[in-house]
């Protein structure tokens, strides 16, 4: 051997798997395509330049804090995927400068003034959309009529989700099961949805929620959709089954059992697969609860995480006055995030099982 | 159903890379003209120097004595004369004294004495352990002596033999069992009259069936009392902790050793020149060593003395090919890599790889996907100790998070898509800790 070679020294592990930040990053933004591309369709164009917009300005803001820092993090997609995940948040109508107050604040507010990718402690998209919500309300809660609906659906409804049109109902005195109370009011299904219903006994409104027939914000309609980039997900390893299906289940049951009482049906009158459908509940278990960095690390701590998540969505929905109970819901559980991260622990190697112990004891 | 028997909790499954070397047959490395013998080739204390400058030794001749209670003897390799004694750095930079020993022309022939060990007393059989230098040949060199004295109030159920081989890229103890399957199994029958177990466990992965097959046709001609069982593949099998659970389904708690669970765990090498040491009288001079990678010409598994230099292997192996980024002393998960290629090899050098560039990926802050936590075999929370070591937290991260009980397995290394130097700080967090 004449001539050496540069050999590099380093700590072992010597091999890596093929993972990386930014990998991630692409997958989940590639997981939210199929949602993404059936909202535009739905919603018309105007949808794609929220999405671009949001995007663009939550990559701008992350560069530009870069700057400041004399670091360049836009590689990681950390960015774009936050801008993505507020663009699909919007509604379809929004004037233009909500997507980008909600995406700088995601970025400037909630992300950078924390530290940055890793340090937050709240979502930035999620904490961008909540912020907006509130700020400017009657923008945020006017939905356009999508374009599978616009033959069936009345003028005088136009604007509102199945969601928050029962809501009002049941705040208006009405009574009854959530799809009976749609059905009442004229709340309009596809022809397609009627048909199967009719064929499978199964409500139209629950099918078209399931198909993404529904008005809603751009991304979040299509709970099949949503459920294809979720498994899609999975099978990638990317997120865990941990947080969406606690999450998805304990809300469903708890809805089952006392989602019923506020409409005056009494208990276990609730429904089950129609309330995991409406709203953003899907998109928010799959995408917005699973977010890594405000979500607990181990196992056990993501099923309290997804766990809470559940019961707050159900409480906020059933009983609370507020729109956005997903939203608040995981907020609020990434409040407790770091509270479950030290206190519930992965059983150590060689420690006893404490079930087993008290089984033990008795 | 019936369950391949694995370790439950965590673990990785990285590309297994034995392809290169794993039809190679063992073969005799031709000796080199000089052999650099360190005297630090186990755990513990270096032994103590018995030669100097000059001095003349034959083959199996004891020229370093064991030193303090976890120590071991090193004998000399060849018939030679010590050229001198020099400061040398090892794979694992342990720094440390080591003959050089220019090598006869003309060396002994092996001698064919057999002695039968079936009627010698067990504290024969130990003394012949110490005598000979055997040391744990799985990579971590505890010296076979200590390991096989059990206490007056400790029994041995088990006697766990390790033929796991987890490491991707090593074939050194596949080769073995495929070829002196035999006389390790013979060995371990040594070791268990030695330590008094009752029962012999053999754990073997399923990427080496041919080896499982092979050794259940030995018990089964020769009648021996050997359980031999497949275990499903998975990294870090070969670490004791995790091989016991596979095997006997015990769990060493934190801070204990096997044997506090019924049980004593050796590799299936360590066996191997346990048998030669009682059976052939030949003490811990050489070994087999995997050479391989994708920058090797032509990857072998090379019975090599103890203390010949890596440069000496890479030419047997027709030299370095291609781009070549890291030489490696033991496995890609836990081996050391080293530049030096004069550097000498131990009795724990397993292998030594050549590997081709990584793909370089940024790194970037830690996102806190909890991958680390889904695989560490331990149950640890790797990313808060990485976090607290960063910020100089020695203390939270050892008490409060069981820094002490990481292995360095590189699981949490291996997935971190953050990229983050993960057991680089654990092992500095380690020291760091101790010194506080």
């Amino acid at each position: 051997m004449n001539e050496q070679p540069t050999i590099r020294v380093s700590s072992s592990p010597h091999l890596h798997d093929k993972s990386s930040t930014s990998n991630i990053m692409w997958h989940v933004s590639l997981a939210l395509l199929p949602a993404t591309i059936w909202g535009i369709y739905l919603f018309g164009l105007y949808s794609l330049v929220i999405i671009v917009v949001s995007m663009a300005t939550a990559a701008l803001t992350e560069f530009l804090l870069g700057k400041i820092n004399k670091e360049c993090t836009i590689w990681d997609g950390s960015a774009v995927l936050t801008g993505l995940l507020v663009g699909l948040n919007m509604p379809p109508s929004v004037p233009i400068f909500i997507p980008i107050v909600a995406s700088f604040f995601a970025i400037f507010v909630a992300k950078w003034t924390f530290g940055g990718l890793g340090a937050n402690w709240a979502n930035p998209a999620l904490s961008g959309r909540v912020f907006v919500f509130f700020s400017f309300t009657t923008y945020m809660s006017s939905f356009t009529t999508p374009r599978t609906l616009l033959s069936a659906m009345p003028d005088t409804l136009s604007g509102a989700t199945p969601l928050g049109f029962v809501k009002t109902a049941i705040a208006g005195g009405a009574s009854g099961a959530s799809n009976d109370l749609l059905a009442q009011a004229g709340y309009p299904a596809t022809q397609l949805a009627q048909k199967l219903g009719m064929s499978l006994g199964i409500n139209p409104y629950t099918i078209d929620s399931f198909l993404g027939n529904i008005a809603g914000s751009i991304g979040e309609v299509s709970a099949l959709l949503l459920l294809i980039g979720g498994i899609y997900l999975l099978i990638r390893k990317i997120i865990t089954w941990h947080i969406p299906v606690t999450y998805l289940l304990s809300s469903a049951i708890l809805n089952w059992i006392f989602g019923g009482i506020p409409a005056g049906l009494g208990s276990f009158s609730g429904t089950f697969f129609p309330s995991m459908l409406s709203g953003g509940l899907i998109f928010g278990a799959l995408f917005m609860a699973t977010d890594y960095v405000t979500s607990p690390l181990s196992a056990k701590g993501k099923i309290i995480y997804g766990l809470g998540c559940g019961f707050f969505t159900f409480l906020f929905r059933s009983f609370g006055s507020m729109p956005e109970a997903v939203s608040v819901s995981i907020l609020l559980m990434n409040i407790l995030t770091p509270t479950i991260d030290r206190y519930i622990r992965p059983r150590k190697f060689g420690e006893k099982n404490l079930l087993k112990k008290k089984e033990a004891v008795a | 159903m019936h369950t391949v028997p694995t370790f439950r909790k965590g673990g990785v499954h990285p590309p297994d890379q034995k392809v290169f070397s794993r039809e190679q047959e063992i073969v005799r490395l031709p000796l080199p003209g000089e052999l650099v013998v360190s005297l630090s080739q186990h755990l513990g204390a270096p032994a103590k120097a018995l030669k100097a400058k000059g001095d003349t030794v034959v083959r199996g001749e004891k020229i370093g004595e064991s030193v303090g209670f976890i120590s071991a003897d090193v004998h000399s390799p060849v018939n030679g004369t010590i050229k001198e004694i020099k400061l040398v750095m090892l794979a694992n930079s342990v720094q440390c004294d080591a003959y050089v020993i220019t090598v006869d022309e003309e060396q002994p022939e092996l001698s064919s004495e057999v002695v039968d060990w079936k009627d010698l007393p067990k504290e024969e059989l130990l003394s012949f352990v110490k005598e000979r230098g055997i040391v744990g040949l799985g990579g971590a060199t505890f010296p076979a002596h200590v390991k096989f004295a059990i206490p007056r109030d400790k029994s041995v159920e088990y006697f766990v033999v390790n033929g796991v081989e987890c490491e991707p890229y090593l074939t050194s103890d596949y080769r073995l069992m495929m070829e002196k399957g035999k006389e390790a199994l013979e060995g371990a029958l040594i070791a268990a009259k030695i330590i008094d177990a009752k029962k012999i466990i053999v754990g073997v992965e399923l990427n080496k069936k041919d080896a499982i097959a092979h050794l259940k046709e030995v018990v089964a001609q020769e009648g021996w009392p050997i359980e031999i069982v497949g275990l499903k593949v998975k990294y870090p099998q070969g670490d004791e902790k995790q091989l016991l659970k596979a095997t006997i389904g015990r769990e060493i708690p934190s801070g204990k050793l096997p044997l506090d669970v019924g049980a004593v765990v050796s590799n299936i090498g360590t066996c191997y020149a346990l048998f030669e040491a009682v059976v052939h009288q030949k003490a811990l001079y050489e070994r087999i060593i995997s050479v391989t990678g994708e920058g090797i010409a032509n990857p072998k598994n090379i019975l090599a003395p103890i203390g010949t230099k890596v440069s000496d292997l890479l030419e047997f192996c027709g030299g370095l090919t291609g781009e070549v980024e890291k030489l490696v002393s033991g496995g890609p998960m836990m081996g050391f890599s080293f530049f030096d290629t004069e550097t000498p090899v131990t009795k724990g050098s397993s292998g030594i790889l050549a590997l081709k560039p990584k793909k370089q990926v940024r790194q970037t802050a830690c996102i806190s996907c909890g991958k680390c936590v889904d695989v560490c075999p331990i149950g640890l929370m790797p990313t808060l100790m990485y976090k607290n070591i960063t910020h100089l937290n020695y203390e939270v991260a050892m008490n409060n998070l069981s820094l002490m009980d990481c292995k360095e397995c590189g699981s949490c290394s291996y997935v971190c898509p953050a990229h983050l130097p993960l057991v680089h700080t654990f092992k500095t967090g380690k020291k760091m800790g101790r010194k506080k």
